[in-house]
């Protein structure tokens, strides 16, 4: 496995470089060239996701050398370097969730390749590495929201039971079953992208985007009550206390 | 199918119109799309979930859960979300294919295609040849709970009267054969006493090594859904490593392999010692028996485990007292029992509290955890024990259940007699009453039925490794997948030169690949069938669309076979004076054309809304195949001297109008829960309970020890290997792999594997290793993370997928009293390539 893959990402890398040129020759016109390159360079579509510890956007582009390192170490045909014509910064890595996930190796290759740190060398356990956050886009089409058990994406997340949970609840319309929803929790997903890939839904009910788009954020001048008790371990209000109640029958 | 917004509008505006002007539209939905639709049931496992099948121009094009069948209401698991798309796969087989060289059969040639004539004279000859040189121990049928009952019917018919073989087993042996001989002894009548309503009325839930969560989906999300909405349910779980139903579990237990005998008799024992049992309940319907010890391991005779053995196979009960029972289980104290299985002492008391509390209803669920089990036969009664001592049996909420893993194990493997030892309606071949009775409604001259029973599952491996079974027809399963051991029995027996294998398959599938001769199979909803669940519900379906190529329903190809028999090539002449007008005739006239399957005229098949359907049997034949076969059959359940009580079936057509109906269904009503009063016809006012299955009345409480799997870890071979399903897969995967979704969402077997057993050789998450045993290995993926948690010492892998067969790996010991493998226990060793 490991003999025989460098020699595929290696030509890859060279195929990418003649295609370039081939590609700015055939066309003749640099500027086109040059417009398109510009264009693509402004903003990443969502689909399109950075291998782990690729950080922010703006960090990574600057700090990234196009050199490929990271897709000739990648063992799975996962990371792929933007060719010309691809809606990604031409030369950098990037994947396609629902094309091929991130196996999340234990061993992070395609970070211990990077040369430069843009893969930020620190990432470690790649549990920590966030590449995007899942998202349960569709509640109309998922299945396990109509009740059916499908659940892929959970039984295949490689952090089940905490980056997907099965949420429970009553399925009021038949009355007898449960409504198993599968919930993501960005604490812990990794945004590898195994749950969109796995969707059995001709198009993903669940998808990873890129954490700027994924993630909601709640204002800093409320605080969840229940989560604050549990995060001190005591109230925030000592001593308050509550009256008992009168009952009939002096009941307790 | 989509609709568009417009669409909506439109239909919904017809149908506000037509409410409001109080007319009915049917088939309103027919009109607007094309698509009929009927009812059918799931092709997968046991739960038997309703469906409608939607056809539009000769093809299945969509399917629906039902929303009024009682047991889904309209929901399905994720394969059943993609049935319409099995029979679909790109590489269905078109016509027979025979191995031939230079134009004529030879074992290793290359698949061929023939016609249906040339397959059947090539497989004639072949078994008139191995019954003129070796008799009718030489031939055999592999068979399958998926089998539609009247498949099943029909072939066992075909081999115990026609070709005086015995030799007929279901896949099923592998699955259910020992919940099915604990239910005999326990019982004296197959199949559970309660039915899927108990998952509502009970207040907790046991699973004995059932993994509900994935391969009983349905109806885990009803348990769930109990556990969610009744105040104090509890679920526990127990499991040699821990799957998805320990996300629910309230006490999750990860026990050592084989110590569920242990914890069984410590509860057992907890019950006594702490005199919570019913007094009562046990005077008046229990009867207190022992079964011998050191019964070996069903391997092969020359086997040193199998020489060591000093009860081999031994399973007479002994009367015993209460008092001698009591003192049985006593060493299964807390503390030896939580040593020995590696419980703690805490997880096992509140499991034994929960049995003994006599104001919790409890059920218990099992599957293969049990089944597949050198000690099947007895972990299944030791569970009965426990409910049986607090009487906490055949009423809502209180139920020993077995689940099961096939559409129709209970249906076609058990009721209609497809085991090596049954007769349709739990009649036996080594009875000879039974014999007679079967003789009688088959008009068969006495004496047409062996009274021993034939080679079972893993015994026709054996012998046709041995060259003793040389003509063999396996349909409707793929068992060299399947079967343990298959490189040193399963394989070198379909492929020994003397052998003639015919597989019957819609696909090519692994068991087809190896066989002699492959005939294409219709599928599901290209016959008209029958399925009976777990919970002894039966459901029937009309044929939707014709077959796919030159394919043929099972019952087809067992009924043509047939005609190519005189019954002097079959039978003795002694046999045949007796019925001096059977002769010069063939087996398609005595068998099939007996005035009694041949009853019915081939009249066309009709739904309530005048749909017309085809069924390709009947055109074929010239009546009306599956209802006589059926008729034929419910002979067994009314009649007779030695027909067993409460087997009862409704008529054929009722089936067809009703969604599925429980049996014994009399005076027009199904049977809940069985031996009670009130909801059992067979059991007198003032009776109470009654266990009928018993001369007595009684059932019994069987005492059993603990005893070692057949083959434990070991310097060596240092893990225990468990092979199992994953939701995503059916069984050998050969319809759910062909499915595109379901291939990607869980596209090749792992081994499941601890993180610290890993590391411990070197080992990375989605690193190619080796897998090796005592009888082959194999190079999987090692996975240390996602849905399965092993313990240290175990690893888990399924076996659906045919690149990797796990099967190679497993070791054929099997229960001694069911003969069903143990698949969940050997030894094996995991390296990297």
């Amino acid at each position: 496995m490991t003999t025989q893959k460098p020699k595929r990402a290696a030509k890859s890398r060279r195929q990418f470089l003649a295609d370039t040129a081939r590609t700015a020759c055939g066309v003749g016109v640099a500027g086109l060239v040059l417009g398109l390159m510009a264009k693509q360079a402004r903003s990443l579509p969502p689909t399109a996701l950075r291998p782990p510890g690729a950080g922010t956007e703006d960090s990574f582009l600057g700090a990234c050398i196009r050199c490929g390192l990271c897709v000739r170490d990648c063992p799975y045909p996962t990371l792929s370097l933007a060719e010309l014509g691809d809606p990604v910064p031409v030369g950098t890595p990037y994947f396609v969730a629902r094309k091929a996930p991130c196996e999340m190796c234990d061993d992070i290759p395609c970070v211990a390749a990077c040369p430069t740190g843009a893969l930020d060398p620190a990432l470690t356990d790649i549990d920590k590495s966030r590449m995007g956050l899942a998202v349960l886009i569709d509640e109309e089409t998922c299945l396990n929201f109509l009740g059916l058990r499908c659940d892929v994406c959970y039984r295949v997340c490689p952090v089940i039971d905490k980056a997907i949970t099965l949420e429970r609840s009553h399925n009021v319309r038949t009355g007898h079953h449960a409504v198993f929803i599968p919930t993501v929790h960005s604490e812990h997903c990794t945004g590898c992208g195994k749950c969109e890939r796995s969707c059995v839904l001709e198009e993903a009910a669940i998808k990873v985007m890129p954490l700027a788009l994924a993630k909601g954020q709640i204002g800093g001048h409320y605080r969840l009550g229940w989560k604050e008790k549990e995060k001190a371990g005591h109230e925030l209000v000592p001593g308050l206390f509550d009256m008992p109640d009168r009952l009939p029958g002096g009941q307790p | 199918m989509t609709v568009s917004r417009r669409d909506f509008i439109k239909t919904n505006a017809a149908l506000a119109a037509a409410t409001a002007a109080g007319v009915n539209l049917p088939g309103a939905a027919k009109a607007e799309d094309g698509i009929r639709w009927d009812k059918g049931v799931c092709r997968f496992c046991g739960t038997g979930c309703g469906v409608l099948v939607g056809v539009q121009d000769g093809r299945v094009v969509a399917t629906q859960g039902d929303p009024d069948a009682p047991v889904n209401k309209g929901l399905n698991c994720i394969k059943g979300y993609f049935l319409s798309k099995i029979m679909y796969g790109k590489d269905r087989l078109e016509t027979p294919l025979l191995r031939m060289k230079d134009g004529k059969y030879a074992k290793d040639g290359e698949f061929t295609p023939v016609s249906w004539d040339q397959a059947f004279d090539v497989m004639a000859e072949k078994w008139k040849a191995a019954m003129k040189n070796k008799g009718p121990t030489s031939v055999g049928m592999f068979g399958s709970g998926q089998w539609t009952l009247w498949e099943g019917y029909a072939a066992s018919k075909l081999m115990k009267a026609g070709f005086r073989s015995n030799n007929i087993d279901p896949n099923a042996r592998h699955c259910m054969a020992s919940a099915v001989g604990a239910f005999i002894r326990a019982f004296g009548i197959d199949e559970p006493m309660g039915c899927y309503d108990d998952l509502e009325h009970a207040d907790a839930f046991v699973l004995w090594g059932a993994n509900m969560a994935e391969m009983h989906p349905i109806l885990w999300s009803r348990l769930t859904d109990t556990r969610l909405t009744k105040k104090g349910c509890e679920v526990h779980v127990l499991s040699t490593f821990e799957n998805r139903c320990f996300e629910l579990a309230d006490n999750g237990m990860v026990f050592t392999p084989q110590t569920d005998l242990a914890i069984l008799n410590f509860i057992a024992n907890y019950i006594i010692e702490n005199k919570a049992y019913n007094q009562a309940f046990i005077d008046k319907s229990v009867n207190f028996t022992k079964t011998p010890t050191d019964i070996g391991y069903g391997l092969r005779p020359e086997h040193p485990l199998e020489k060591k053995a000093k009860n081999p196979a031994k399973g007479k009960l002994t009367n015993i007292t209460f008092e001698e029972y009591a003192a049985s289980v006593k060493p299964y104290t807390l503390e030896y029992t939580s040593k020995l299985s590696g419980v703690p002492q805490d997880q096992l008391l509140a499991l034994a509290k929960v049995y003994a509390d006599p104001n919790k209803k409890v059920s218990s669920y099992w599957t293969m955890g049990f089944n597949q089990h050198t000690r099947g036969v007895w972990v299944n009664g030791l569970l009965y024990n426990v409910h049986l001592l607090m009487g906490k049996i055949s009423e809502p909420g209180n139920s020993p259940f077995s689940l099961t893993g096939q559409p129709s194990a209970c249906g076609t493997a058990r009721e209609v007699g497809t085991f090596a030892h049954r007769l349709p309606a739990d009649l036996v071949v080594m009875n000879e009453a039974h014999r007679k009775y079967a003789e009688q409604v088959w008009k068969l001259p006495a004496g047409t039925i062996p009274p021993k029973p034939g080679y079972h599952a893993v015994l026709q491996n054996r012998m046709l490794k041995d060259g003793k079974l040389n003509a063999y027809w396996v349909q409707c399963t793929n068992n060299m997948q399947a079967a343990p051991n298959m490189n040193e029995e399963g394989y070198p027996g379909y492929r020994n030169p003397e052998n003639f294998i015919t597989v019957s398959d819609p696909y090519p599938t692994v068991t087809a690949m190896a066989a002699d001769l492959i005939l294409p199979t219709a599928m599901w909803m290209e016959k008209e069938g029958a399925y009976g669940n777990a919970e002894r519900r039966t459901q029937f379906w009309r044929q939707q669309v014709a077959p796919y190529g030159q394919a043929k329903s099972d019952v087809w190809q067992v009924i043509e076979f047939s005609k190519r028999f005189k019954m002097e090539d079959v039978w003795p002449a002694e046999l045949l004076d007796q019925k001096p007008e059977y002769k010069g005739k063939t087996l398609y006239e005595v068998l099939y054309t007996n005035g009694q399957v041949n009853k019915f005229p081939a009249d066309p098949v009709k739904d309530a809304a005048g749909n017309v359907y085809e069924n390709h049997e009947s055109a074929d034949f010239g009546f009306y195949v599956q209802k006589g076969l059926f008729e034929e059959y419910r002979l067994f359940q009314y009649e007779g001297p030695a027909a067993k009580k409460g087997h009862q079936m409704a008529d054929f057509d009722l089936y067809h109008k009703a969604r599925g109906l429980r049996w014994p269904v009399i005076d027009g009503k199904e049977t809940l829960w069985r031996y009670r009063e009130g909801y059992d016809p067979f059991v007198k006012a003032g009776e109470g309970v009654k266990f009928y299955g018993k001369p007595n009345g009684k059932a019994n409480v069987i005492f059993a020890p603990y005893e070692p799997a057949a083959e434990s870890p070991d310097d060596n071979y240092n893990l225990w290997l468990c092979t199992g399903r994953v939701l995503e897969h059916w069984h050998s995967g050969s319809m759910t792999r062909r499915v595109p979704e379901l291939y990607r969402a869980y596209p090749g077997a792992k081994i499941y594997m601890h993180p610290d057993d890993a590391e411990a050789r070197g080992l990375k998450r989605g690193q190619a290793v080796k897998v090796e045993t005592r009888r082959g290995e194999l190079v999987t993926r090692v996975e240390t993370r996602g849905r399965n948690k092993p313990p240290k010492g175990l690893v888990f892998m399924p076996w659906f997928d045919a690149s990797q067969l796990v099967n190679k790996l497993t070791l054929d010991a099997t229960d001694p009293l069911s003969k069903e493998t143990d698949f969940k226990k050997c030894a094996c060793k995991v390296m990297a390539v």
